[in-house]
């Protein structure tokens, strides 16, 4: 890896003093670090430190980098670019110039393969943008129980972005794709260390990439993506996890056969029928497993923290966070009371229904005692979270609801 | 300002480079587990997963590096390394 003068002044004076004036070892209790029930190890091996160009994250692993966003950032209705989590699987990642980044658009189910500069792109094909919530198939799996392998996420390997691009059916028209595509293929230029390990590559149903919402993506809350969110060019595929959303793209191939790579025929499954999601991927699916598709709909309180004390007989806000895989959210309900009685949350400004939606609860004024608070979230299709872990043994799609204990008085 | 950069500098390249602070607890097969490891990630993704994977488990981790990730972990060199990590990072 290596890193400019640009992206290292970027990284703001805050991140590196703040790094620099917090030894390792003393944030081992912080609550920022994650909830209580991730494993002790993930825990007591995370820290807070900022990548070039980002704030102190938390950080889950150096190499490849995986870092998670801190909950206090989602009282915002977007996620700062500085403050956007990253996720990698291959520790190989290059920086991209923007003069010799090229995007070659082509494959088996096209016409006319060709190749975009970064101009071109930007310059010829129709700009969109679009609010959504890009989300890691895995968040929360350092939640589950009992633990399984992989990044111990907390709650963090989220965020939500105004995503401005190209539509990539418009890319895609222009090579000439045929009917017979069933699939979309993406690549991106971050590589593995060895040769023989799988490269991180993606393919979505063809039906999904010339959905008017999937995007090329160029740029992210109105600037230009950072470096470890896929800069120059991502894909944008709202309402899907993350791992469809590729990052530093350098390839887009329609193909008239599914796609067969480790990152789609063993990653990234879900055992069928265990998930109430709309969306499915038929050209991947076997009789036992298929492909993540589609958020499932979920919610979190974003403003208040595990054990936090307030004064008696004064109302609290609570503040959180809903979103589902496009259908809207619908209602949020919110408990004081471990979950006896539930009242409705006051929604905030609809941004589209890929965005995330805001929504607030006040607990009246109560006497002194411990409350638990749990928000539940339902979407207009009429899904809405768990109480118990649909358990899968990759830890995906955790949609529990959470529950904050809070102490008055 | 060109000092205070320059220290800047030096604490950013710190802080990334800083897998180097992961430590791996004391033990008989800590060195072989750095060597085979460390070729593709950082060593934190140990203690990160732990403690809840049994023996069965860090084996299947080890394998699943070899057959799926292609490392080229020498499978004489197998048993050490799911020892050690059985013991210090297992349940």
């Amino acid at each position: 890896m290596t890193f400019d003068r640009r992206r290292f002044l970027l990284a703001g004076a805050s991140g590196v003093a703040y790094a620099a004036a917090r030894p390792l070892g003393s944030l081992a209790a912080d609550p920022v670090l994650g909830p209580a029930q991730l494993p002790s190890g993930a825990l007591e091996s995370a820290l807070l430190d900022a990548l070039p160009g980002k704030v102190p994250l938390i950080k889950k692993s150096w190499r490849p980098p995986n870092f998670e966003t801190p909950v206090s950032y989602f009282n915002e209705a977007f996620t700062p670019n500085n403050a956007f989590f990253v996720r990698y699987h291959l520790a190989n990642i290059p920086d991209v110039a923007p003069q010799d980044w090229r995007l070659s658009v082509g494959g088996d189910a096209a016409d006319k393969p060709y190749e975009l500069t970064l101009g071109q792109l930007r310059s010829e094909f129709t700009p969109v943008e679009v609010s959504a919530l890009c989300i890691c198939s895995g968040n929360r799996r350092g939640l589950s129980d009992p633990h399984v392998p992989g990044v111990q996420w907390g709650y963090g390997a989220m965020g939500n972005a105004r995503w401005k691009g190209v539509r990539l059916k418009d890319v895609l028209a222009r090579a000439g794709i045929r009917k017979e595509a069933v699939e979309v293929v993406a690549n991106g230029a971050d590589a593995a260390v060895l040769d023989k390990t799988p490269d991180f590559v993606k393919s979505i149903p063809a039906w999904k990439a010339m959905d008017d919402n999937t995007l090329l993506a160029y740029e992210m809350n109105g600037e230009a993506l950072p470096h470890w969110n896929g800069y120059p060019v991502r894909l944008v595929v709202p309402g899907w996890t993350a791992t469809y959303w590729m990052k530093h793209l350098t390839s887009i191939a329609a193909l008239s056969q599914p796609f067969k790579g480790f990152w789609m025929s063993a990653a990234y499954r879900i055992p069928k029928g265990k998930f109430p999601v709309v969306d499915r991927f038929t050209t991947q699916e076997t009789d036992a497993n298929t492909p993540i598709t589609e958020m499932v709909v979920s919610s979190l309180i974003t403003n208040l923290t595990e054990g936090q004390r307030f004064a008696p007989y004064q109302s609290i806000e609570v503040r959180g966070v809903a979103w589902d895989g496009g259908y809207g959210i619908a209602a949020v309900d919110v408990s004081h009371d471990g979950g006896h009685s539930w009242r409705p949350a006051e929604l905030l400004a609809d941004l589209g229904r890929f965005s995330w939606r805001q929504w607030r609860y006040v607990v009246p004024a109560a006497r002194a005692g411990g409350y638990t608070i749990v928000a539940k979230a339902t979407n207009r299709i009429g899904a809405s979270q768990t109480f118990e872990l649909n358990f899968n043994p990759a830890g995906y799609h955790n949609n529990v609801v959470q529950r904050v204990n809070i102490q008055v008085g | 300002m060109r000092g205070a950069l320059l220290i800047g500098m030096l604490l950013a390249t710190a802080a990334l480079a800083d897998e180097s602070q992961v430590k791996l607890k004391e033990g008989e097969g800590r060195q072989l587990v750095e060597a085979n490891c460390s070729m593709c990630h950082s060593l934190d993704y140990i203690p990160m997963n732990s403690v809840f994977l049994d023996r069965k488990g860090w084996e299947g981790s080890v394998n699943k590096m070899i057959k799926v990730m292609g490392a080229p972990i020498r499978t004489e060199d197998v048993p050490g390394l799911v020892d050690y990590l059985a013991q210090h990072y297992g349940k």
